[in-house]
């Protein structure tokens, strides 16, 4: 399968040269297998993302409703495209339904179409620590730590597995991470990836500022990485207040102390990953 | 290795960061967490013990009514909450480590995940020096 990387930033999108090297868009990364593919998160990446020849299905999977998981939703054109059968999967809340909660997005006055207008055949799919199948893609959705309901995925295909948490605080509670496989939010997803995509937004003198807030700092997003036992690892999720610049001196200043054997890497808008 | 729910290392990462006692089951009743201020109820440490099956744990205790006669374990909120997936609450005495009776009240309640699944319970010992 091919992974490639449409939107790397947290928060909000950013539009400047000094956010281009690593990319401004926010969430969104496509995983490709012959005629499929997923679309991980919906975030403004998602523009950029084009459907496959030869196929009407589309499979958008949600790790949340945060603005900057689906602004890009009101702008993919498949959704206004009444040939394309579009399927969102996206969290289960305990009282209200998919439906319901895209549509505060997806109506006026945030967006001018209500999500019912749209020409598209849109199936909603809510979703929790689940496992399903599409087309040769295994999944698995589990909650993980994060504000409101959040799931991280875990794609199994060919033998190849990738693992996709970009908002998640694994290391929230006193004692920070903790060392039992059990007791680690997002240990099942990760668990032996070959590649994991993280959210590592902060660096640990931000995180300690910021506790709590549902992201990790590149620090906790390598620990976890290694205890998982994870091949490679792409950070992800950066804060919009990172520059290129900043970000290539927290990386260099990261692999000066790393002693381990993981690869690790910051996510980049436009590299693609095959895998398997 | 399948990891504990989320909403159970929440409650986990809460009860570590609480004064009072704090012991959580899972939906069997046995004990996979309990924090430091629980330890000198237990007179022992999550550090040294890990997880306790329900039959090793229960013993520790001896809970009595308030004439000294000991309660039977369905007269316990963590038992009952266990047995109904409701919260419970009730005042009794236990026979401390160094043998004497202390007052206590237990609160329990259910874990009720995101998806309505029961997935275990919390009980947390409160100090009572009142009545």
């Amino acid at each position: 399968m091919k992974i490639a990387i449409k939107g790397v930033r947290g928060s909000i999108p950013t539009s400047s040269p000094e956010t281009s090297f690593f990319g401004g868009h926010t969430s969104c990364v496509t995983v490709k297998e012959g005629d499929w593919q997923l679309i991980l998160d919906g975030g403004s990446g998602i523009q950029k993302v084009s459907s496959p020849e030869g196929t009407d299905r589309v499979d958008i999977l949600l790790t949340h409703l945060h603005m900057d998981h689906i602004q890009g939703l009101g702008f993919f054109n498949p959704l206004f495209d009444p040939s394309k059968e579009v399927h969102i999967w996206a969290p289960a809340s305990a009282t209200q339904s998919l439906r319901v909660r895209l549509n505060r997005y997806l109506s006026p006055p945030l967006f001018p179409v209500h999500i019912r207008d749209l020409p598209c055949k849109l199936t909603l799919h809510d979703i929790s620590n689940s496992s399903f199948e599409i087309g040769p893609f295994s999944i698995v959705s589990r909650f993980v730590i994060h504000p409101g309901p959040t799931v991280g995925f875990r794609v199994t295909c060919g033998g190849a597995v990738m693992a996709y948490i970009p908002d998640h605080e694994p290391a929230l509670g006193p004692k920070g991470l903790l060392n039992e496989a059990k007791w680690i939010s997002g240990f099942d997803l990760a668990e032996n990836a070959d590649l994991l995509l993280h959210d590592a937004q902060f660096t640990q003198e931000e995180y300690m500022g910021r506790i709590g807030w549902g992201h990790s700092c590149m620090e906790d997003s390598i620990r976890l990485a290694e205890f998982t036992g994870v091949k490679k690892l792409l950070m992800t999720h950066h804060d919009p207040l990172h520059s290129n610049s900043k970000l290539k001196e927290f990386l260099a200043l990261l692999k000066s102390k790393h002693t381990g054997q993981l690869d690790f890497d910051l996510a980049r808008e436009g590299i693609e990953i095959e895998l398997g | 290795m399948a990891s504990y729910e989320i909403e159970i290392i929440l409650n986990r990462q809460l009860a570590d960061c609480l004064s009072i006692p704090v012991f959580i089951t899972d939906t069997a009743g046995n004990l996979i967490f309990y924090n430091e201020p629980a330890d000198k109820i237990l007179g022992t440490s999550f550090e040294d013990t890990g997880e306790m099956k329900v039959e090793e744990w229960s013993t520790i205790f001896k809970p009595l009514d308030e004439a000294g006669a000991p309660l039977p374990p369905e007269g316990l909120p963590l038992v009952n909450t266990l047995s109904d997936q409701l919260p419970h609450h009730k005042v009794f005495w236990i026979e401390s480590l160094k043998g004497a009776n202390e007052k206590i009240s237990v609160t329990s309640y259910p874990i009720i995940g995101r998806n309505g699944k029961f997935l275990g319970a919390v009980a947390i010992f409160w100090n009572t020096q009142d009545t």
